[in-house]
């Protein structure tokens, strides 16, 4: 939970929110942009961001990218990571 | 065993420790007269574990594993307060899935769970909001926990549920802060601490200046570093060589990311909707200054405390370890986790007596996964 991972804005999803979608690893998740929002959201899409328990955090450039998904890919936080995206997708549903 | 091949760049690897080596043997540390590092954050930990960095690196070398992992230092009292909120019938409790094993004095989450209470593991406290929303009939609670890296998510998640009006979302605040803890270290006269190694991603958000009293009230190196191998490794020669030239200096080796001044919208959020508490209980270190955060009376509302009737100062706060248990001793590096009588035996990853075996940050639980074999063989031959 404290290690940052990956992803890249492909869209805005809600302005008003300040919500887009990145794709983590090739799954999509829905991430709040309010950490690093310039001002025009969609300057983002295409951005490699660090994503902290659904909110992106920091711009990163893509080698940054690669070698941080590289590095938690080596302890195993990657997964865990995308496993708890999971989770959290079940748990909107009902009791798990 | 690890080997510098399995690094990214092995080339690189070696040429730092190599580096190392020589500054090591500049300064004149020894074995028996060893340099003191502390890596603060538990990220740091799990990697020099897993890459094996602690053999890799000169027997001069001592890594001091700090306190840096947020399921490690919460007292047990505060795990009985979530599972008597969660234990609600109205509540649906939400958590980081790090926290389910973490021993109460009665049980874990995941006991209470398991014994009916509607606790669910999300990945976001976004997620516990979106359930707020679907669920207007129950009280949604979330286990807010972690440095700074994790509080502007809590924070942000808060305003946003006052600009929605979301009136059954809380959050059961338990957030702590870097700085404190390291300064309650540095006043322990047991703690022998030569440099830091200075925690990446919660750096991203507070900047590299909440170190500064670091150098100039104590006089010691820190350096900033992100966690691939290479990053520690670089950091720690970055340390080494403050050391070896007289110099205390923040240093920040993870300047791709970390930014001087942090992050301002960040740190906005976190000062809108938090303030510090007077003091805060930390497992292992007891109760420190300033080293913990509370909700501000304009957001009380969403304060799962106010609106519970427990948690800090609502009920006794200190809670003894469970017997045997040396947690607080491997936490201020007093004895390594192979020195404590449950490591291995009553306390295990899958059976967790102690918070440092829960997680894969935790010293006990890098140490079990990564290292008791080959400590086992060093003492064996010694």
């Amino acid at each position: 939970m404290c290690l940052g991972i990956p992803g890249q804005i492909v869209k805005i999803t809600d302005p008003d929110r300040l919500m887009a979608m990145a794709d983590i690893s090739g799954v999509k998740r829905e991430v709040s942009v309010a950490c690093i929002a310039p001002a025009d959201l969609h300057t983002l899409v295409g951005e490699w961001t660090l994503i902290h328990v659904g909110f992106a955090m920091s711009v990163i450039d893509a080698e940054e990218a690669a070698k941080t998904l590289d590095a938690l890919r080596g302890l195993g936080e990657a997964q865990e990571t995308l496993e708890a995206m999971a989770e959290g997708a079940t748990a909107l549903e009902g009791r798990q | 065993m690890r080997y510098v091949e399995e690094f990214r760049d092995p080339v690189a690897a070696k040429g730092v420790l190599h580096a190392i080596s020589k500054v090591v043997t500049e300064i004149g540390a020894t074995k028996d007269k060893p340099v003191h590092i502390m890596e603060i954050c538990g990220g740091h930990t799990h990697a020099i574990f897993r890459y094996g960095l602690d053999r890799l690196t000169p027997d001069g070398i001592e890594f001091i594993h700090g306190p840096g992992c947020p399921v490690c230092v919460l007292p047990m009292s505060r795990i009985d307060e979530c599972v008597e909120i969660a234990q609600r019938s109205e509540v649906i409790f939400t958590t980081f899935g790090d926290a389910m094993r973490v021993p109460g004095t009665r049980k874990s989450l995941m006991q209470a769970k398991a014994d009916g209470a509607d606790i669910r593991m999300v990945y976001s406290p976004l997620d516990a909001l979106e359930i707020a929303r679907r669920n207007p009939d129950r009280e949604v609670v979330f286990f807010g926990l972690g440095f700074e890296t994790t509080t502007p998510s809590t924070a942000l998640s808060i305003q946003q549920a006052a600009r929605e009006g979301i009136g059954n979302f809380s959050v059961f605040c338990n957030h702590i802060t870097v700085p404190p803890p390291i300064k309650a270290l540095l006043d322990d006269p047991h703690m022998v601490l030569d440099g830091f190694v200075g925690p990446g991603h919660v750096s991203m958000v507070i900047g590299t200046h909440p170190y500064d009293f670091i150098v100039q009230d104590y006089g010691k190196p820190i350096v900033v570093a992100g966690f691939e191998p290479l990053d520690l490794l670089q950091s720690v020669l970055m340390v080494l060589e403050q050391i070896r030239d007289g110099r205390a200096e923040v240093e920040n080796q993870y300047a791709r990311v970390v930014p001087e001044h942090g992050n301002a919208l960040s740190l906005a959020a976190i000062a809108d909707v938090y303030e510090p508490r007077p003091t805060f209980e930390w497992r292992g270190l007891g109760e420190i200054d300033a080293s913990g955060l509370r909700i501000r009376d304009n957001y009380r509302s969403f304060d799962a405390e106010e609106k519970f009737g427990v948690g800090y100062g609502a009920g006794p706060r200190s809670v003894a370890e469970p017997e045997g248990c040396a947690c607080g001793q491997v936490m201020t590096g007093r004895i390594k986790p192979t020195g404590c009588p449950q490591y291995g035996t009553g306390c295990t990853p899958e059976m967790p007596l102690g918070a440092l075996m829960v997680s894969s940050e935790g010293a006990c639980a890098a140490y079990y996964q990564y290292g008791a074999t080959d400590a086992e063989n060093v003492e064996a031959a010694e």
